[in-house]
């Protein structure tokens, strides 16, 4: 729809062009109780936010904590929002911007099923070899590869594999975690 | 003495524990021990609502006008379904409240039960937290911590979500001590850096405004001591949002009126033209800033607030400071004392003058008339016939709402209860038996309009049942009003199902309901008949006859800035006030 242009609208400055979109890996800390997946995922939901990726696992036992790494886009102040949005969730202990501290490493896991045959079959293999992925299982007429890496390498190993016979494909989402010797 | 007991004497206890004098409620099956244990002691006084929402605005109510957590205790399914708007309300208002819910027996949840439903499922976005307490040896712990929750920080809506074996079940008790979060912290003391930076900015501010909101009042009395000083102490203007009033006193010069969509000319303009805007305890609504881009476009603006995620979320400032607002004001008040620094008093002088200026165009001035009540002169004659009273008014949601905001005014904090978030037609009738049962002696109000009071309107059965005076002054045009404002304003005047057919009389109604009726259609009539309702010690319907036509002004229509708002005699323009984006909108 288009502005409607009249002298009270006009001496304003438009309103902001659109700030980029940024992308960032989050790290969120919580209680390992019931429900507090379904409590971050409902806020962005509810919200609006984006989830590019999103991983969970107990990682503390004795304490009952798990990290939830989520990966996200959004405008600055979206993803400002973000963060202090997850902060305020009761089981909530801390939320750190793995992008933006600079220093965070990022992997996923990928299970990769490809079938072929011949000469295929040999590229597949051949490919896996120069990205490093393990065959893990084998037929007379598929492999499945196990890869890890960023996401970025995956998604090229994946566009490469769809003309030697991709079937599927199973990926973790990303992990990520601070360089150096400090805890989150 | 041993700490065993069941789960429902568990409930019973925890509420006494946490001084809960009143419980509203609805009684069903699965909550049946907990009333069952209620029946055994005299501590917590049971209040029987005919709806478990009109439950949960009593309980808002009772906790915006005293200060205390609300509590509420209703049934599993349609008891906690029931109770979803007003969870909603007190989430978006930011108030205390507790409500437990009954839930069908561990074993059978998820295989839809009879009144089964996923409560904190239903519950999780309309509340601050929620619990569901799958063992007994936890239930207390949850019920001090959920008490904790809701009263602390920003304070919102707790949901305990007990199934009916766990009520029978026998377990240990704790008591409330030593109620500390593992990772709920809320941080009240505000950075003393960013504070002296906001008072740096202050001190050479030309045209400062105060902007404050519902935290003020959120945070207790002694913010609106503090704030009084503070204002007092710089001498700048201040202005507040609709949950703020009555945090300063409207008496005094400094007060320029409401801001916002239906605010007074010279807040809004002031608002617009402001350098340096002070915004403590509010949020930047949408209903405050009006069009985004050309919101204060010169100022430079403080921002405090207790919950982080306030900030920049709407509009972007250039001083947050994250705390309580009573402890940010007190170390605002000491550095601004022991700051050096002089204000510029001529800046300050010409500001005022403008302000004056702004003043002088009376913007909620309406034309008076002899034949019609006019719903503005029908606020005006309550207000001055209740002002030496101690008067608490909770509202409906609408033109009357507007209007008690406009029209009445406030000295006193936790003097006015109204749905601002949400905006919940029947919020003020519910919230208005929540207010006397926490104030016995005094005149409650509720400003109603005729359309919204009928929907929660069974629960002066439970003002009769118990004996509260509360007052339904309804400003009766015989329509949604602001619906049929927007009808006006937006879609040519066609007014689709905004007309209140078929409506009671509310003489007849209140008497059957063995309350007290009156009517009033004539503006000679209407001193005698407010006094007659003040007068009588029982539960009143007023009827109020109102002009049918009348708009409330002034407004700032959608999609528009502060300094483009619509005044009531040059109202003939309106339809071209909006513009098609405005219409988008709400």
């Amino acid at each position: 729809m288009n502005m409607t242009v009249n002298p009270t609208t006009t001496h304003y400055p438009a309103a902001p062009v659109d700030e980029r979109e940024q992308r960032r890996t989050l790290s969120v800390l919580v209680d390992n109780e019931p429900g507090v997946l379904a409590r971050v995922i409902g806020l962005f939901s509810g919200r609006g936010y984006n989830i590019d990726s999103l991983t969970v696992s107990e990682t503390e036992h004795e304490k009952h904590l798990s990290r939830i790494t989520i990966a996200t886009t959004g405008k600055p102040m979206v993803i400002e929002q973000i963060k202090h949005q997850l902060e305020r969730l009761v089981p909530v202990h801390r939320v750190v911007d793995l992008t933006e501290s600079g220093r965070a490493l990022e992997r996923e896991l990928a299970l990769i099923k490809v079938r072929g045959k011949g000469d295929n079959r040999v590229e597949a293999l051949r490919l896996a070899d120069a990205f490093r992925a393990r065959v893990i299982d084998a037929t007379t007429e598929s492999f499945i590869f196990e890869l890890t890496g960023k996401t970025d390498k995956i998604d090229q190993f994946l566009i490469l594999m769809e003309p030697l016979g991709l079937i599927e494909c199973s990926r973790t989402g990303i992990a990520a975690i601070a360089r150096g010797p400090e805890g989150m | 003495m041993s700490n065993e007991m069941t789960g429902a004497e568990m409930v019973v206890k925890a509420l006494s524990e946490q001084g809960v004098k009143h419980l509203f409620g609805y009684p069903g099956g699965a909550v049946l021990p907990i009333y069952d244990a209620l029946f055994q002691q005299k501590d917590v006084q049971h209040i029987l609502v005919r709806h478990e929402q009109g439950a949960v605005h009593a309980a808002e109510g009772y906790a915006r006008s005293s200060g205390k957590v609300g509590a509420v205790l209703v049934t599993s399914g349609p008891g906690a379904t029931n109770a979803v708007t007003g969870l909603t309300d007190a989430l978006m208002d930011s108030i205390p409240v507790v409500v437990i819910t009954g839930q069908v027996p561990t074993h059978l949840i998820g295989n839809d039960a009879f009144q089964e439903c996923d409560t904190v499922g239903i519950t999780r976005p309309c509340t601050k937290h929620n619990y569901l307490v799958k063992d007994v040896n936890d239930l207390s712990r949850i019920l001090h911590e959920a008490f904790y929750i809701a009263g602390s920080g920003r304070p919102g809506p707790v949901v305990v979500d007990i199934p009916k074996d766990i009520q029978f079940a026998k377990g240990k008790y704790t008591g409330p001590k030593n109620v500390e979060h593992k990772s709920y912290k809320p941080k009240l003391k505000g950075d003393m850096a960013k504070i002296q930076a906001a008072i740096d900015l202050m001190k050479c501010a030309k045209r400062p405004l105060f902007y404050t909101g519902g935290g003020i009042i959120n945070s207790g009395n002694e913010a609106s001591v503090l704030l009084r000083d503070l204002v007092k102490i710089t001498g700048y203007p201040i202005t507040s949002t609709l949950m703020g009033l009555g945090a300063y006193p409207a008496a005094d010069p400094q007060w320029l009126g409401m801001l916002g969509m239906h605010g007074t000319y010279e807040a809004n303009w002031a608002m617009h033209d402001c350098d340096v805007m002070i915004c403590i305890g509010a949020r930047f609504d949408d209903r405050i800033t009006g069009r985004l881009d050309a919101f204060a476009p010169h100022s430079k603006k403080i921002h405090v607030d207790i919950d982080p995620s306030s900030i920049n979320k709407n509009v972007k400032v250039d001083i947050p400071i994250i705390g309580d607002c009573a402890h940010v004001l007190e170390d605002m008040v000491r550095l601004w004392r022991s700051s050096s620094a002089q204000p510029d008093k001529k800046a300050l002088g010409e500001w005022w003058e403008q302000i004056k200026k702004w003043r002088a165009r009376k913007s909620l001035a309406y034309k008076k008339s002899n034949d019609v009540i006019k719903p503005q002169y029908a606020v005006e004659r309550l207000y001055e016939l209740t002002k030496d009273r101690d008067t608490y008014i909770t509202t409906e949601v609408g033109q009357h709402q507007m209007w008690a905001a406009q029209h009445l005014h406030f000295q006193e904090p936790r003097r006015w209860m109204t749905s601002g978030g949400l905006g919940t037609m029947g919020y003020g009738l519910p919230a208005a038996v929540g207010v006397q049962l926490a104030h016995p002696k005094s005149l409650v109000i509720d400003v109603a309009g005729e359309a919204s009071v009928l929907m929660t309107m069974q629960e002066i059965s439970t003002a009769v049942q118990y004996r509260l005076p509360i007052k339904i002054f309804i400003l009766n045009n015989e329509y949604m009003g602001m619906v049929r404002q927007w009808q006006e304003l937006l879609h040519g005047g066609r007014y689709s199902e905004s007309y209140s057919a078929a409506l009671p009389d509310f003489v007849k109604l209140a008497e059957a309901y063995h309350a007290v009726g009156i009517r009033c259609a004539r503006p000679g009539d209407l001193d005698a008949a407010i006094k007659e309702m003040i007068k009588v010690d029982k539960p009143v319907i007023f009827d109020c006859v109102v002009d049918k036509n009348e708009n409330c002004f002034p407004m700032i229509p959608s999609g528009r800035a502060h300094n483009e708002m619509i005044l009531g005699d040059a109202a003939e323009s309106i339809g071209d006030a909006v513009t098609e984006e405005g219409k988008m909108l709400v």
